[in-house]
């Protein structure tokens, strides 16, 4: 039992995470109906930066607790990141907007590439150790052993969730964003500027990366160049397990692939008499994506974005 | 419609995956790996390329460049001696230094790559992951390969004539590992984990079967792989079993994140690894969770040797960096090679090969001869434990 509960939380904070770099990618397709794949190396870029900002305030002001030096971190990490995107979607994508559709998908493709690259460039080629600035004693809750992180990773992402639902349900910017992503031409007429929500899409599903690239770091204790790649990966299937474009549908998308995949190395063992073993953790987030796509291609909460056709 | 789009997802994501496999690749090789269509076309120019193969890129690229500083150093110092005099000719050595990402696949691209550079002989390559696959594209060449770090047994077992190492193999280490567990450490319950690389998994099952003969009793057996950050699963798994000891096969990258992911769960068991996660890098990612872990290497403990302070001061001056584990060991294959082709008084592939057998060489990391199949002699196994965050010497087992 004590195992089960400790394998449940570990695939909560994995799944938070996944849900928060999910949310940009649904967010976008929403909108765009794109695929954005630069979306996890905007997170390596949120996870570097609020690194090298970490270094350098705790050599500054060595004597200062570290979530604020973490806090620094976030806050330096979010512009970066949200700048990024929107430089991203100014170059990359605007100018395709009305082109075929695999146009900006492979545009995508190429510009997580660049990112990589310049990551690389700028940040060097070794895993570099990300400062411990949280403790990382364990606390023991029913049995089960979280550290702060973690605590604070599912609470916040929990919070921002919850906001960003607000967000999207009850504020002006909200219901722009939904009449965008039913039909933007009839938005534009009725007066909305859909340059501005999509900048405002692409801002908000950003800084959620930067928040999550931060979280990733500060668990694992390292960062390195090309750290958004599989965690990208693995939200979008997030995303479309969900129901891709579904805002609700990302966040359980991603909850349910970290438990599965936490759920899945600790017990398929045992259930398959030993002849699979944990090596398989990662095959199965895209067993779930080829199942989804053939079962039930709209995703688990299906599809609320009007056919644009 | 959007349905339609979405049957585009899978191949998309294919396609990512190879292009940035693609991407990862792009390593600015040395600049001396330029000079190859100068050499093809003077072949009696008097440098000889030595060729020196390790990941530049990922997880262990820190790895990959102490080897490549410790064969640097060497070739360095040939050079400021005034050279290699071979017969009536002195040659300037070269290095060809060639990234093979610690992936199987780039270690058989980069040996042909050095095959073709028109080097005389090769040092690498680190893991014995590349070395293996690797060994087979150098025998096919004639080409001597020294690895100064790859312990698998399989490397020299495979009856090429070209391959050889200088460190001692993971029979020797996995059996070590397994005694120091159950002796000095006292363990009665062993975990054990492997990256399921040609390295971790061939050290893990030495571990296990040594460990098995020794009545230590195997709780768990857990596998990860070599670009993983997320070990919690798994640990979840090992912390129920309650081991004394939890054993991990595979490199300081995954090690150190690892550590920190005990400490989180709460797990107090010792930290056991081979000389992938003997590193200072290792003490670097894990951080304060780093104390727990003992550690061997395969050879000796650089400060233990003659000249090994002698040696770190150098490295420190010309490299700006620490030595992390098997510097002493790539400087010493280069002057293996430079000694066996004084001896051979020849230059060429077949020569150096036929040349190295013979060898009996008095270097940093002591005498250097090779047993039949090429390993080294007498190959000594060091063990660490981490002190104030600092690797330090326990013992040595010959």
């Amino acid at each position: 039992m004590e195992t089960f509960i400790q394998q449940v939380i570990n695939g909560l904070v994995l799944g938070s995470m996944y849900s928060l770099i999910a949310l940009g990618y649904t967010m976008v397709y929403g909108i765009l109906n794109l695929i954005n794949f630069a979306h996890g190396d905007v997170m390596t870029f949120g996870a570097l930066t609020s690194l090298t900002t970490a270094v350098l305030l705790q050599a500054m002001f060595p004597g200062v607790p570290g979530w604020f030096i973490l806090l620094g971190g976030l806050l330096a990490a979010i512009p970066v990141c949200v700048t990024l995107s929107l430089v991203i979607e100014r170059v990359a994508y605007r100018p395709l907007r009305n082109a075929p559709r695999l146009a900006p998908l492979i545009t995508a493709i190429g510009v997580s590439i660049v990112l990589q690259t310049i990551a690389m460039l700028v940040w060097g080629r070794n895993f570099l150790t990300y400062p411990q600035l949280v403790s990382n004693n364990p606390i023991h809750v029913f049995g089960a052993t979280v550290t702060q992180t973690k605590i604070a990773v599912i609470s916040l992402s929990a919070i921002v969730m919850i906001g960003l639902m607000l967000l999207v349900n009850r504020t002006r910017l909200g219901r722009a964003m939904r009449a965008t992503s039913e039909n933007p031409r009839v938005a534009s007429l009725m007066g909305v500027n859909p340059n501005f929500v999509i900048a405002a899409t692409f801002a908000i599903g950003a800084a959620l990366a930067a928040l999550a690239g931060v979280m990733f770091a500060t668990t694992y204790g390292v960062a390195h160049f090309y750290m958004g790649f599989l965690p990208g990966l693995k939200a979008f299937t997030a995303a479309v397990l969900g129901g891709i474009g579904n805002v609700p549908g990302a966040m359980i998308g991603g909850l349910l692939l970290g438990l599965i995949e936490s759920l899945g190395a600790g017990y398929v063992g045992e259930l398959t008499g030993g002849v699979f073993g944990s090596n398989y953790q990662d095959v199965f987030a895209f067993l779930i994506l080829v199942a989804v796509l053939i079962f039930r291609p709209q995703g688990l909460l299906g599809e609320r974005v009007a056919d644009r056709s | 419609m959007n349905q339609q789009l979405l049957r585009f997802a899978p191949v998309a994501i294919a396609a990512a995956l190879a292009l940035t496999a693609c991407n990862r690749q792009e390593t600015p090789a040395t600049k001396t790996a330029e000079a190859p269509a100068k050499a093809a076309a003077a072949p009696a120019a008097e440098v000889l390329k030595i060729g020196h193969v390790a990941p530049l890129t990922g997880g262990i690229a820190h790895l990959g460049k102490d080897n490549e500083n410790g064969a640097r150093l060497a070739v360095e110092e040939i050079n400021a001696a005034g050279g290699l005099k071979v017969g009536d000719k002195t040659y300037k050595l070269d290095l060809v230094a060639e990234d093979d990402k610690a992936d199987p696949k780039e270690g058989t691209l980069a040996a042909q790559k050095i095959v073709d550079s028109g080097a005389v002989a090769v040092v690498g390559h680190l893991n014995s992951g590349t070395t293996i696959p690797a060994s087979k594209i150098y025998a096919d060449a004639n080409m001597a390969q020294i690895s100064p770090s790859a312990t698998n047994p399989k490397y020299t077992e495979q009856g090429f004539k070209t391959a050889f190492r200088v460190c001692a193999n993971d029979n020797q280490q996995g059996a070590v590992l397994a005694n120091y567990a159950a002796d000095s450490l006292k363990a009665k319950t062993i975990a054990i984990l492997d990256d399921r690389t040609a390295y971790g998994q061939g050290l893990a099952d030495v571990v296990e079967r040594v460990a098995k003969e020794k009545g230590m009793k195997v709780v768990a057996r857990e596998f990860t792989n070599d670009k993983a950050t997320d070990f919690n699963a798994i640990l979840t798994k090992v912390r129920a079993t309650k081991p004394d000891v939890v054993m991990y096969g595979g490199m300081d990258a995954t090690a150190g994140p690892m550590a920190k992911q005990m400490t989180q769960l709460g797990i107090k068991s010792t930290f056991l690894a081979g000389d992938g996660v003997c590193s200072p890098e290792f003490i670097k990612l894990a951080g304060d969770a780093s104390g727990s872990l003992h550690c061997s290497q395969a050879g000796e403990a650089v400060e233990k040797l003659a000249k090994g302070t002698e040696f770190v001061e150098k490295y420190k001056k010309r490299f700006n960096s620490e030595v992390q584990v098997y510097s002493p060991y790539s400087y010493d294959a280069v002057y293996v090679i430079a000694d066996a082709i004084k001896r051979a008084g020849k230059v060429d592939r077949a020569s150096i090969t036929a040349a190295i057998p013979a060898t009996k060489y008095d270097g940093l990391t002591g005498t250097v001869a090779f047993d039949d199949k090429g390993d080294v002699k007498g190959g000594a196994i060091s063990m660490f434990k981490v002190v104030n965050g600092k690797l330090e010497y326990v013992s040595t087992v010959r």
